[in-house]
């Protein structure tokens, strides 16, 4: 089977994320660009179908600026099996929509059993990718997944929904995307991390994929104004004297918001 | 054969499993109408298409479309039912809630049309050229500003996000008849639904959410987090720790990775305030954080803030409560 898992860099939630303020675009310098979290539970998931169908093939595929290499690196020395790194000056600033498009035109290089991605990235938050892509390959969507199985070229999942769980069911090609429910990726052995030195990481442009940037019947979503919001001040603290309980209803009191 | 205004505005309804309008349908509407006409259009199981439609009316929809699906969970055919709404209206903007179920509709629909995409606005404009989404970025940090290239946006709304409302008009409904569409699906073969307090204000749209952390201790001493929620007529959230360690269920994950909150108060319990979590919160209009450490981070971004033991303030913050109702 083979398996396609979509990673991506994001900025790391865990320090200060910043826009440029001219170009509106990610300050890449300002905080670590670290793999996005779900990225790496997405891999584990397809790991763990390697874990028991030894002749799983697993493409890593990233879009992005030339640090993301050190990531798919990562990814080879987990498991994975080959990467494809989609690089091109012209994606800088790319939307939702010609994200899906490049994404879509490197998958279709190749015929995948299963296209796996994580449900929502740290960064954009959209949640939409998935199904963009099922749209663009024509292929069923299982979006959601709290848990997996493939059996016999078919893919069972728990999807969540809100206030609900559906237990849904569809035969490959699919794509799948997961939740955070599915357990973190586990950490590449030394014999990974040499074996992973020979595996190849294939760079691919927008000439290459044959997607342009700004075709003419396509609509993109452009940002106009960005404006960094001034940082919340902190306001009364107290330390609790037996009276803080009372000062704090007076204080949601005087606020209306009792 | 009706018109639609020139300056319509397509407002994709969801419907819950149950098949009562979503919480969204209010504050959808009331955005749209600020930008324009209001036009809604409905996809759900026959038998509730007419209460649907009628109280989109009621909510502020000048006209209603509606069309029967067979199940308002697979997110392709609804997008049938946007998309040929769509052609029949030519709106100049399509809103959608920034839901599960939503977004994929926006995201299905705006590939199929080659529409740009605005996610997770937290309010719509116009300028001269048309209609433009804010956003709220990295957690709200940055404020931006997006539009299209052209064409009609395509923008989903971080649901309780719009204060406004719409006036109330008169029902004029008008029934599609949707084809099955040749999109690829997945196949459900069984919904079951998480038990939910309807009691209790439901996180996402809450005006007020008390969220309880690890300094909680246990699940049986979470308990404390609901008795203040209730006090308050407030929702339950929780910090990724507290969902961790299991106290509550992940659908009360207030965070980077979770549910996005802006409620007029935000009510912090034993949560330190990492910034995975702040990401999630920091747009409350006030913010009040209990915590025994006085150096942690949330006590930087309260508007009120106590240094004290949760399970000795709390309770009294309760009693406090039903004293000043009693009066």
């Amino acid at each position: 089977m083979k398996i396609a898992v979509l990673i991506k860099e994001v900025p790391d939630t865990g320090a200060d994320r910043t826009l440029n303020q001219h170009t509106g675009l990610a300050d890449r310098a300002a905080s670590e660009a670290v793999l996005d979290e779900i990225g790496e539970r997405t891999l584990e998931v397809a790991l763990k179908i390697l874990d028991s169908q030894p002749e799983t093939h697993i493409t890593v595929l990233s879009m992005g600026p030339e640090t993301i290499q050190a990531t798919l690196r990562k990814a080879l020395a987990m498991g994975a099996a080959g990467a494809i790194h989609v690089s091109d000056e012209q994606l800088l600033g790319a939307d939702l929509m010609l994200t899906a498009q490049v994404l879509a035109a490197a998958l279709r290089r190749d015929q995948y059993d299963l296209i796996l991605t994580g449900n929502m990235s740290t960064d954009g938050s959209a949640g939409m990718l998935p199904v963009m892509l099922a749209e663009l390959l024509s292929l069923p969507a299982a979006t959601s997944l709290s848990q997996i199985t493939i059996t016999d070229g078919v893919l069972q999942g728990t999807r969540e929904l809100e206030g609900a769980t559906a237990q849904v069911s569809t035969p490959l090609p699919a794509i799948a995307s997961i939740t955070e429910a599915l357990p973190d990726a586990r950490f590449p052995n030394f014999k990974g991390i040499m074996a992973a030195k020979k595996k190849p990481i294939e760079v691919l442009s927008l000439a290459d994929l044959d997607v342009e940037a700004l075709p003419a019947d396509t609509a993109r979503s452009i940002m106009l104004t960005v404006n960094q919001r001034p940082a919340r001040e902190a306001g009364t603290i107290m330390t609790d004297d037996g009276q803080a309980a009372t000062a704090l209803v007076e204080f949601l009191a005087k606020n209306n918001l009792v | 054969m009706t018109t639609f205004a020139p300056d319509s505005i397509l407002v994709f309804l969801e419907t819950t499993l149950g098949g009562e309008p979503a919480k969204s349908t209010a504050e959808l509407l009331g955005a749209a109408a600020g930008i324009g006409t209001p036009v809604a259009v409905i996809a759900a199981e026959a038998e509730h298409l007419e209460a649907l439609a009628a109280h989109a009316a009621q909510a502020g929809a000048h006209s209603v479309l509606s069309a029967q699906v067979d199940s308002v969970v697979l997110t392709a055919p609804l997008a049938d039912v946007l998309q040929q709404a769509y052609e029949l209206v030519q709106p100049q903007a399509v809103l959608l809630a920034h839901s599960l179920t939503s977004r994929e509709v926006a995201a299905r629909f705006a590939v199929r049309h080659k529409l740009a995409l605005s996610v997770d606005a937290l309010g719509v404009q116009r300028d001269e050229q048309g209609v433009i989404a804010s956003h709220s970025i990295y957690g709200g940090a940055f404020a931006t500003t997006s539009a299209p290239t052209f064409g009609a946006p395509v923008i989903t709304v971080r649901v309780g996000s719009i204060e406004e409302r719409a006036q109330a008009q008169e029902l004029a409904l008008r029934a599609l008849d949707v084809a099955a569409g040749d999109s690829a699906e997945i196949t459900v073969q069984d919904v079951s639904s998480v038990q939910a307090d309807s009691a209790r204000p439901e996180l996402r749209t809450a005006t007020k959410v008390v969220s309880g952390g690890r300094g909680l201790g246990s699940a049986e001493q979470f308990e404390l987090v609901y008795q203040l929620a209730d006090a308050l007529e407030a929702g339950v959230g929780a910090s990724r720790a507290a969902v961790d360690a299991g106290f509550i269920e992940h659908a009360a994950q207030v965070g980077q990775t979770g549910v996005a909150v802006s409620p007029q108060l935000y009510v912090a319990l034993g949560i330190s305030g990492a910034i995975q979590h702040k990401a999630g919160m920091q747009t409350a209009k006030t913010i009040v954080a209990i915590n025994k450490d006085s150096d942690a981070p949330i006590f930087e971004i309260a508007d009120f803030g106590i240094v004290g033991d949760v399970f000795k303030i709390v309770p009294r913050v309760i009693s406090a409560l039903e004293a000043r109702k009693a009066q």
